[in-house]
């Protein structure tokens, strides 16, 4: 390969990228750091020696083990139901013939329009008559499906070609099988999409857990984190340590997946 | 019931035989709804269904235990006479203003730049989308601490510049702007990569040929890059101006609206409004009033982008 030139845009870019870098690192930095590091004047940004203290205060005065254990569980529960739900809502709205069909899948069109903020109230008295206010459940219904994921499934059905599943079809399977044996399995980006989308916002969540959840043992890490914010607000270590915690897993995932991340993004930003 | 389908149903000439049809559109439409069914009554049960009962709450004085009392419209005309309400708005106006321009500006400079055959391209790529995953609650804490006034980052490089010290998010005049900041470190990496799909797919031949023409790198940038941008403009201006005027969970976790109700947004007000003061009626207009104005705004936007030729939806 040849030797590009230097160019002038990494002017540009080198500051930013370290802009945008430079405050997660020091997030991992200062949970790793002794208090007296953080409180001296002028602060330091490399720790004199690299401690765990942040991390088990973390663990031993606060439930942040429990908290990540309900958001893994959140976020599990969310994926999977809305890979198998918007998926064959997808394939319902984009290859069979039924009758409402098409109204089905306007009024599914229409709540896209509709903010989370408005929903907020009633469903907050609704889940509270169903009895789910302060369980994890409350937390993860409203993920259960998405009108979002409805749509990019059907959208990514509809690009497919027929035939395979004609196919199929002759050859005696049924319709729940064309669709598991023959259509999921080509599905695989849109699927991947999906659970990028539901994961970050699953995980991500704050505004829903910290109005339907108050029993400390049901946080989600994001609601102990906020929380932390109002208590904890000098025990700096600890609180980075939280945030470590609370980041890292989508981080790794996302600098693992990066490519199918971006072109998950791209995917639904133009075509969503 | 045979009525009904009868008047949905065209005649069905090429089908087999009246009785055997009858039962195959009966399992055709079992299967149909077997298949969007679930999926569907959760979304209405949770959206549409909440939505309007969002409507008749707002018609409502109603604190969520004791029996609601209607009041038709005097919610919102509540609204109109509300200081607070009315500040919360500015905020979440100005907020919008600085938020959605930037983003939009950086992100496409960004995506030039990294659309450039150069060196660590994934390096820089990487860097700046990071942020976009972090939540907002750990962005927030994030944040508290490198605005910190005592030992802070942002001041650290403020003293080493021989700049004078600031209070960042404790300063009444400076939170919003600091939000602003904090809300684009998290933002950007998404119109970043919008744009730089949307670079992409503009055809390296209409490029070749307007620099074939002799035009300069800023007049191909000017008369060809941009205008192909336009429809993703569209969008991503929508998708920001949305996300701002929605504006919360950042404000929670650095300001909780402080200082002095600085930094109260929309949604940060219908949350005091409705949880913590639990005025539910009351609640639900101002989120009514938020959403029918994002309504607006958004189809305003749509229509000024067809007057303007750009294909976007």
């Amino acid at each position: 390969m040849r030797r590009l030139p230097f160019s002038p845009w990494h002017l540009l870019l080198m500051p930013l990228a370290l802009l945008f870098a430079l405050p997660l690192v020091q997030m991992v930095l200062t949970a790793f750091m002794p208090d007296g590091d953080i409180n001296r004047f002028p602060p330091r940004f490399l720790p004199s020696r690299l401690q765990l203290d942040g991390f088990i205060g973390l663990f031993t005065e606060s439930s942040a083990l429990r908290w990540l254990l309900n958001t893994v569980i959140v976020a599990a529960i969310a994926v999977v139901s809305q890979l198998i739900l918007c998926s064959m809502a997808g394939y319902g709205f984009a290859r069979l013939k039924f009758f409402g069909k098409q109204a089905g899948f306007l009024v599914i069109l229409a709540t896209i329009m509709i903010p989370t903020q408005l929903l907020m109230i009633p469903t907050y008295v609704m889940f509270s008559r169903l009895g789910l206010i302060d369980t994890l459940a409350a937390a993860f219904v409203p993920w259960l499906a998405s009108a979002f994921g409805i749509f990019l499934m059907r959208q990514f059905f509809l690009s497919l070609p027929a035939e395979l599943e004609d196919a199929a079809r002759i050859d005696g399977c049924s319709t729940f099988g064309v669709f598991w044996r023959v259509v999921l399995p080509l599905a695989k980006p849109a699927l991947a999409t999906l659970t990028v989308f539901t994961l970050l916002g699953s995980w991500n969540d704050l505004i829903w857990p910290l109005v339907a959840i108050s029993d400390e043992s049901l946080y989600t890490i994001q609601l102990g984190l906020a929380n932390f914010q109002g208590t904890r607000h000098t025990q700096w270590s600890l609180l980075m340590a939280g945030n470590v915690v609370a980041t890292m897993p989508l981080i790794i995932a996302f600098v693992v997946a990066q490519r199918q991340f971006v072109a998950t993004m791209t995917f639904s930003g133009l075509k969503g | 019931m045979a009525l009904l389908f009868a008047g949905r149903r065209r005649p069905a000439t090429h089908q087999a035989a009246a009785p055997t049809s009858r039962g195959r559109w009966l399992h055709r439409t079992l299967v149909g709804w077997g298949f969007a069914g679930p999926a569907t009554a959760l979304v209405v049960g949770l959206s549409i269904f909440p939505a309007v009962w969002a409507f008749l709450i707002s018609q409502q004085k109603w604190n969520g235990i004791s029996p609601a009392k209607p009041i038709g419209w005097l919610n919102y005309e509540l609204m109109a006479q509300d200081p607070d309400l009315l500040a919360a708005v500015q905020h979440t106006v100005v907020f919008t203003l600085l938020f959605v321009p930037a983003s939009i500006f950086l992100g496409m400079l960004v995506a030039v730049a990294l659309n450039r055959p150069i060196k660590l391209v994934g390096f820089y790529r990487t860097c700046i989308f990071v942020p976009f995953v972090a939540s907002a609650a750990a962005t927030g804490i994030l944040a508290s601490f490198v605005f910190n006034p005592q030992y802070g980052a942002a001041n650290s490089v403020l003293r080493t510049l021989g700049l004078p010290q600031q209070q960042f998010l404790e300063s009444q005049a400076q939170a919003l702007m600091v939000i602003c900041l904090i809300a684009l470190w998290g933002q950007v990496g998404f119109t970043v990569v919008v744009y730089l799909a949307a670079l992409q797919d503009i055809p390296k031949d209409v490029v070749e040929a307007a620099r074939m023409d002799g035009a300069n790198r800023w007049q191909v940038f000017r008369n060809v890059t941009l205008p192909a941008l336009g429809p993703v403009t569209v969008f991503t201006s929508i998708w920001q101006t949305i996300t701002a005027l929605q504006l919360f969970d950042l404000v929670f976790t650095t300001t909780r609206g402080g200082p002095l109700g600085a930094t109260q947004t929309i949604v940060y007000y219908v949350y005091t409004q409705a949880f913590k003061l639990t005025k539910f009626g009351y609640g639900s207009a101002v989120a009514y009033g938020l959403f029918a104005a994002t309504l607006v705004i958004t189809v305003g936007m749509i229509v000024y982008s067809r007057r303007s030729k750009i294909e976007a939806f």
